[in-house]
């Protein structure tokens, strides 16, 4: 089936990104303001694929310090150990509670070098302008954009233990720099999501509003 | 067109033009190309958000001037609240994580629940202020950007890894932020922002329509 569709961008109409109110644009040069709430109105944000990019990227980069730096280093009497993410994974583990380690491996290593992947991938299928399961690729970013803020579950962990385990000189447990890597990985990522404009998915392809079902 | 009425809108999604009809209580308009849920009609949803967002504020006092959990190796004890954690964090060199673990679980969550009481109160009888426009708008920022629900199951995972290292006792924290976990998301899960929009006076001294 084959039909034309009208889209905000083809009726020349703008939504407030803030209130959802459709305008009419006030000129070609700037959309003006919504005449609700006020907001400045923008036809799309700007160079939405340039910038997703860009965070994705950097967050790649900071990936590699947040893996291979330790993120917290524990002191005992006999000992002192640094673990970054990947060993703690370990050590846990080992030491019986697979069902924790899982919990942080799927949250530390899989949702964001998943977020990182599948970001990618809607950014190239978006530039080859393609139109072959649009709604699975909107599913993605949105499941995407919910499952990014779990991330943190580490670095959360580690602010808790920091500050519970200070029992010196038997025991005490302080962050290192890998903690700070991380964060910004889990950030730049949640940035990344909220900048890719998922109706690129819809424009591309095809002849512009036209859904082939 | 040169109307556009109110009922039409753009999917934020995939930007198709759609008019969302009356919705019967309980039902939800979906994007017709997408999915995405464009708007639902819940009876009595302000009035269940102003209950549950009551509720979190006490959750959230409780959570956070009650210690998490105590833990004690040969003698020696020590007790956190969430924010005594960002203060080890800051004292020991990192700083900017515990600004934005601050920023996460307390600065966020604290914004969303004082945001909405705001809103719905200012919003009861219509046409509510303006500025109840500019903090819906805000809203949509802290509830990005608050993580109570990530913090709760690092509290859990935390005490599970010092349990092997040392004894532990959960405090009245901890189940505090339990609860809070529950009361935010009902708080916002039960939230319609069209409802509130379509009762704030507009900017440009018109609104809101009468004949919706």
């Amino acid at each position: 089936m084959t039909r034309v569709l009208l889209t905000g961008a083809r009726a020349g109409v703008v939504q407030c990104d803030a209130c959802g109110l459709l305008s009419r644009p006030a000129g070609p040069e700037g959309a003006g303001n919504c005449r609700r709430c006020g907001e400045m109105l923008a036809f799309r944000r700007r160079n939405p694929i340039q910038r997703t990019w860009a965070l994705i990227i950097a967050a790649a980069i900071c990936y590699l310090p947040a893996n291979i730096l330790p993120v917290m280093t524990t002191r005992t009497l006999k000992s002192v150990e640094a673990d970054t993410i990947l060993s703690g994974v370990v050590r846990l583990y080992e030491s019986g509670s697979w069902v924790l380690a899982l919990i942080i491996l799927v949250a530390s290593v899989m949702i964001p070098l998943g977020k990182l992947i599948a970001l990618a991938y809607l950014l190239i299928t978006v530039q080859l302008r393609s139109n072959r399961r649009r709604r699975e690729r909107v599913r993605l970013y949105r499941m995407l954009k919910a499952v990014g803020r779990w991330s943190m579950l580490d670095v959360f962990v580690a602010t808790i233990v920091v500050a519970l385990v200070q029992l010196r000189p038997f025991m005490s447990i302080v962050p290192e720099s890998g903690v700070m890597f991380f964060t910004a990985v889990v950030i730049l990522t949640i940035f990344a999501a909220g900048t890719f404009d998922p109706r690129l998915i819809w424009d591309s392809g095809g002849e512009a509003g036209r859904e082939d079902d | 067109m040169e109307h556009l009425s109110a009922d039409v809108v753009a999917c934020p999604d995939c930007d198709l033009l759609q008019r969302v009809p009356v919705l019967p209580p309980g039902g939800t308009a979906c994007c017709a190309r997408c999915g995405l849920v464009l708007g639902s009609n819940k009876p009595g949803s302000l009035d269940r958000s102003m209950a549950l967002a009551t509720g979190a504020l006490i959750a959230f006092l409780l959570a956070n001037m009650e210690p998490l959990m105590r833990v004690s190796v040969a003698g020696e004890t020590s007790s956190t609240t969430i924010l005594g954690g960002v203060q080890t964090m800051w004292l020991q060199g990192e700083k900017i994580t515990a600004l934005l673990v601050a920023l996460f679980v307390f600065v966020a969550p604290a914004l969303d629940i004082v945001f909405m009481l705001a809103v719905l109160l200012a919003s009861r009888r219509p046409p509510a202020p303006r500025w109840v426009g500019a903090l819906l708008r805000w809203m949509v920022l802290s509830g990005v950007w608050s993580m109570v629900g990530v913090m709760m199951l690092g509290i859990l995972v935390s005490l599970v890894k010092i349990s092997s290292l040392a004894t532990v006792e959960p405090g009245i924290g901890i189940f505090a932020v339990g609860a809070l976990v529950f009361l935010l998301a009902g708080m916002s899960a039960g939230f319609e922002p069209r409802e509130i929009w379509s009762r704030v006076r507009w900017a440009d001294g018109e609104g809101p329509e009468t004949g919706r």
